[in-house]
């Protein structure tokens, strides 16, 4: 029952917080995520799975289905329980809210008990999507994640908050509504094989071959065709070019720890998805259309990285930066081998971190000089030593420097790729290459970008007055640095068990 | 239906040889006699203008009435054993009627509670609470008619009752001329409706539904006539569920009424017409044995496609809040449409369409006379009616408006709301009923409202004030109905198997 409990509490940790009065409410914010934060380290500690959640032969740690209603012959329940996929990005989702809450401190100085509670209740909703194993009860906790975040960015965001709030929100619906679309026509294609929404049983019904056809269309075209709307519907929440427009606004306009969580953990939820859905219950589609998906994979890392390249907005180059990074987590899924796969979800997490630590700190240097614009400042480091430090270092967490966490990540998935045999004659070789490319322009726009504003002569086109930050604002990015460095160290803390839950992902794709 | 199950152990069912029959239809007299009683009570101080006592009697009357009704949906009164039949057929008594009825009172005791401070300083109230509560009646009874006289005596006593409250500010131009639409199209609408039903007996030479259909399905000798009196008949339930053709009311009236008025009538009346519409539809021109030239099914395939995509694109354009909903209601009777537009001759999840379309209305009765209540405490605020003049509101009144976001989100079909899952049972169902364009059409039609609904919400919560507010005095009862509204539309997602259920049961009953 620990997962409910968990949920239980950070929502009504959310209501409390919502009545706390405002001086009180970013402190007792911070007490009270710290109990979703222990509660997922203990279900850790605990843990004991083994195998696919959504797979046969595996066991699932803290199961719990509960009847909740049946409607057309179908079985909807509460249905909850973590594998070595889901519990990595259980834990980075309580950590990073709790950070993200005390990095709001200094940041959010209206409505604050307004702010502190919708992060909550977002938190809330989030340990739902990486939790759930009923697409009824998923899909209720994936949109209701949208209503918080809509609020967040529309009432604390910058100057173009709301238009950057509407896109985000109707971006992002529309996009889940035809994954939904897609995902029932499986269901409804499935027929008389499954009397439920339970994931795992429309999973092992579609991977034991028994769709049918639906409306005239037959199994291969409906498993296409679902394929695509739900492919479709979780780019956008990735996001993957050319769909990912709404990103870089909502970053922009997004206050500091609503960024946090948007790349840290809301972007995860469209590669959790896709692993979950496209990649573990149609994989034949996946194989076939290897070269497609590597390739918008590819121009994802390119694409997104060259934008930022482009940028003047420190945010907006770690923004667009996300594009890049997220584009290895599909190049690592379309592999399907174990490193592959593995690699990308470790990728999750690694991200996660990463990018909350470099939009943290750009945050910090925001708060004190009231700009972001590269060329507005130089020489923050003389000024802001501690913080400079930590974002050089998340930087070249970025970057992928060996022993840290986006080295691993990405060198498990360069590893998979390179394996892989999904396209005939070692064909996503070539698109691994291509990706690659992209680690020389991170590091070219990051080491440019660094070097105009951290190092040279102090100057700032601003007159505030300009010192170290806070230490309320520099702990956050202490605890994220050392993740990410324990991360890249020992990967395997969280390595094993993601490969335990990959594997029967993998099992039986490319014979 | 397990947790009613367990519900009915407790009570004592109401089945022959236990109480005296006609207690089957006490839901309706307690609405009516209630009435009376106001009047009454009315009659002591006929000048005062604030009365607690008459709006705490009205809202205890309809919760007494609501009380009744789940006893009896609980213990299976007319459910299990059969309908209750009175009055020689003419009314019936089962799982559907009293499945409507729970939505009217409900409804009728959140816009009483409502109105004690919306009518505060206004003169007239005894008359006000009681044709609120003889309309009640009159739907009750809509839902539980058998006979195509009882529905058109009904329908009439409801409207007429309905048409004196459209125009209740009878000082306010907008109110007046409201009332005046509403009454010319609805004596248009009820001569239509009296025309087709005299067609129908004509053509069947019987006005109780069973022999209707009986007769329809022997011979078709004058299946020209029949066809043109279904068609009519239709016509009237249009005027009264504000569907196209006969919709062009509903933003006037709506929007010149008082703002309880507009939540009783898109709610309650708008339900009203649904049930005997079902009702008349399924049981009297049965698909199954009508002769082929008498398709109704096509007419509200097109009526329900028309009428939500008019509705919600009309309700895209509008600036003023009131009239916004007022075009969203239409657009919701379109999604309810869907109830009949996707039933088949012999199809076997008919019961569950149908169903599906009640339980949405019975989350539509929450969700939008929440809506409009809390239209009418922006009102009693004096605030303004546009979407600018709800700028900045949530600064003031950050409780009100969580609750209004609640029910803004929860109309779009969004989770994690009651909304959600009424919307996608009846897109679901009517998938499952092979009507799956029907369901491609409102699911498209859920995207687009959900831009006119979000604007509510970033007016209150993203927008500055434009002036300064000055809010006074909270409105108690307003607050209280708001609230009552809010929780049971967030409480209806977890709480929805009970009611899904219960509407597909009693639904399944009609095609048995």
């Amino acid at each position: 029952m620990i997962i409910e409990a968990l949920i239980a509490f950070t929502f009504v940790a959310a209501l409390v917080t919502f009545v706390l009065p405002d001086r009180l409410a970013g402190r007792g914010a911070f007490a009270l995520s710290l109990v979703p934060v222990l509660g997922s380290l203990y279900m850790w500690s605990q843990f004991d799975a083994s195998g696919n959640a959504l797979l046969q032969g595996g066991q699932t740690a803290f199961e719990t289905v509960i009847p909740w209603l049946q409607v057309a012959g179908y079985e909807i329940s509460w249905y909850v329980g973590v594998d070595g996929i889901s519990l990595p990005l259980v834990v980075l989702t309580t950590v990073l809210t709790s950070l993200a809450i005390v990095s709001a401190w200094t940041p959010i100085q209206h409505r604050q008990s307004q702010f502190f509670g919708l992060m909550l209740f977002m938190e809330a909703n989030l340990l739902g999507v990486f939790t759930a194993l009923d697409f009824f009860l998923w899909f209720i906790f994936w949109e209701a994640v949208l209503v918080p975040m809509y609020f967040l960015i529309g009432v604390w965001g910058g100057p173009r908050r709301k238009y950057a709030a509407i896109k985000f929100f109707v971006y992002t619906n529309a996009a889940s509504l035809i994954m939904f679309i897609g995902f029932m026509a499986l269901v409804l294609g499935l027929g008389d094989s499954t009397s439920s929404f339970a994931l795992p049983e429309i999973a092992q019904a579609l991977r034991a071959g028994e769709l049918g056809s639906f409306y005239g269309l037959d199994a291969s075209t409906l498993q296409l065709v679902a394929f695509a709307a739900m492919f479709f519907g979780f780019a956008v929440k990735v996001p993957v070019v050319p769909v990912h427009t709404w990103l870089p606004d909502a970053h922009v306009e997004a206050p500091t720890p609503v960024s946090v969580m948007l790349a840290g953990v809301l972007l995860k939820m469209g590669t959790y998805a896709l692993l979950r859905f496209n990649f573990t219950m149609l994989p034949e589609v996946a194989v076939e259309y290897a070269p497609l998906i590597a390739a918008i994979a590819v121009i994802s890392v390119i694409y997104g990285a060259m934008l930022a390249l482009a940028q003047q907005d420190l945010k907006r180059i770690v923004a667009y930066s996300s594009v890049s990074s997220m584009g290895y987590v599909i190049l690592g899924l379309v592999a399907y081998t174990a490193y592959g796969v593995g690699g990308a979800t470790f990728q999750m997490v690694a991200h996660g971190l990463i990018s909350g630590l470099m939009f943290m700190s750009v945050g910090v240097i925001y708060n004190t000089t009231h700009t972001r614009m590269v060329g507005d400042m130089s020489g923050m480091a003389d000024r802001m030593p501690v913080t400079t430090g930590i974002l050089i270092a998340g930087a070249f967490g970025y970057m992928g420097l060996p022993l840290m966490a986006g080295f691993a990540a990405e060198f498990f998935i360069f590893a998979g790729a390179f394996q892989s045999t999904v396209i005939a004659g070692n064909g996503l070789a070539l698109f691994t290459a291509a990706a690659m490319f992209g680690i020389v322009i991170v590091a070219g726009y990051l080491l440019f970008a660094m070097q105009r504003t951290l190092f040279g002569p102090f100057r700032l086109d601003t007159d505030y007055e300009v010192g170290p930050a806070p230490l309320h604002d520099t702990l956050p990015l202490a605890v994220l640095l050392v993740c990410i460095i324990a991360l890249g160290v020992a990967p395997e803390i969280f390595f094993n068990m993601i490969t335990d839950a990959v594997d029967p992902v993998i099992g039986g794709v490319l014979q | 239906m397990t947790a009613l199950a367990s519900l009915a152990a407790l009570a004592t069912p109401l089945q022959a040889g236990q109480l005296p029959e006609w207690t089957a239809l006490a839901p309706v007299f307690i609405l009516a006699i209630t009435g009376l009683v106001l009047l009454l009570i009315d009659s002591i101080d006929p000048d005062s203008t604030d009365s607690a006592l008459l709006a705490g009697v009205s809202t205890l009357g309809a919760v007494a009435s609501l009380a009744v009704t789940a006893w009896y949906l609980a213990a299976g009164t007319g459910q299990t054993g059969g309908e209750i039949t009175l009055f020689a057929d003419a009314i019936v008594v089962d799982g559907m009627s009293l499945f409507f009825t729970a939505i009217f009172t409900s409804v009728v005791a959140m816009v009483t509670i409502a109105s004690y401070d919306y009518l505060r300083g206004h003169e007239n109230q005894g008359e006000f609470y009681s044709l609120v509560l003889f309309a009640a009646s009159g739907m009750a009874l809509m839902a539980s008619a058998n006979s195509l006289a009882t529905v058109l005596v009904s329908l009439e006593l409801s409207s007429l009752p309905s048409y004196v409250l459209v125009a209740y500010l009878k000082k306010n131009r907008g109110s007046v001329e409201a009332g005046l639409k509403y009454f010319l199209i609805g004596a248009l609408s009820a001569a239509v409706l009296t025309f087709g039903i005299s067609l129908v007996y004509a053509a069947t030479g019987s006005l109780i539904f069973a022999d209707v259909a009986e007769a329809l399905a022997g011979e078709g000798e004058l299946v020209g006539v029949a066809g043109l009196g279904v068609l009519m008949v239709a016509g009237g339930f249009a005027f009264k569920t504000a569907s196209v053709p006969f919709h062009f009311w509903a933003p006037e009236a709506y929007e010149g009424a008082p703002a309880p008025v507009s939540a009783f009538l898109s709610s309650a009346s708008k339900a009203a017409g649904f049930a005997v519409a079902f009702r008349v539809f399924v049981e009297a021109f049965p698909l199954a044995t009508t002769p082929a030239g008498i398709d109704w099914v096509l007419a509200f395939q097109i009526l329900a496609i028309v009428t939500m995509t008019l509705g919600n694109f009309a309700a895209a354009t509008q600036e003023n809040v009131k009239r916004m909903l007022a075009y969203s209601s239409i657009g919701h009777a379109g999604y309810a449409l869907i109830g009949l537009a996707a039933l088949s001759a012999g199809g076997s999840a008919n019961g569950n369409v149908l169903g599906a379309s009640m339980a949405h209305l019975f989350v539509y009765g929450f969700m939008n006379t929440g809506a409009f209540l809390f239209i009418a405490m922006v009102e009693h605020w004096g605030v303004g009616r546009t979407f600018e003049d709800y700028n900045g509101l949530a600064t003031k009144a950050p409780v009100a408006c969580v609750a209004m976001s609640v029910f803004m989100f929860s109309l779009a079909g969004l989770p994690p709301f009651g909304g959600f899952f009424s919307k996608y049972f009846l897109f679901f169902e009517a998938i499952e009923n092979g009507f799956w364009w029907l369901a491609v059409v409102g699911a498209l039609n859920s995207v687009l409202s959900l831009f006119y609904y979000s604007r509510v919400v970033r007016a209150m919560w993203f927008e500055d004030p434009s002036g300064s507010f000055e809010l006074g005095s909270q409105p108690v009862g307003l607050y209280a109905a708001v609230m009552l509204a809010a929780v049971a539309t967030v409480l209806l997602l977890p709480g929805f198997p009970p009611v899904i259920e219960t509407a597909q049961t009693v639904a399944a009953t009609l095609f048995a």
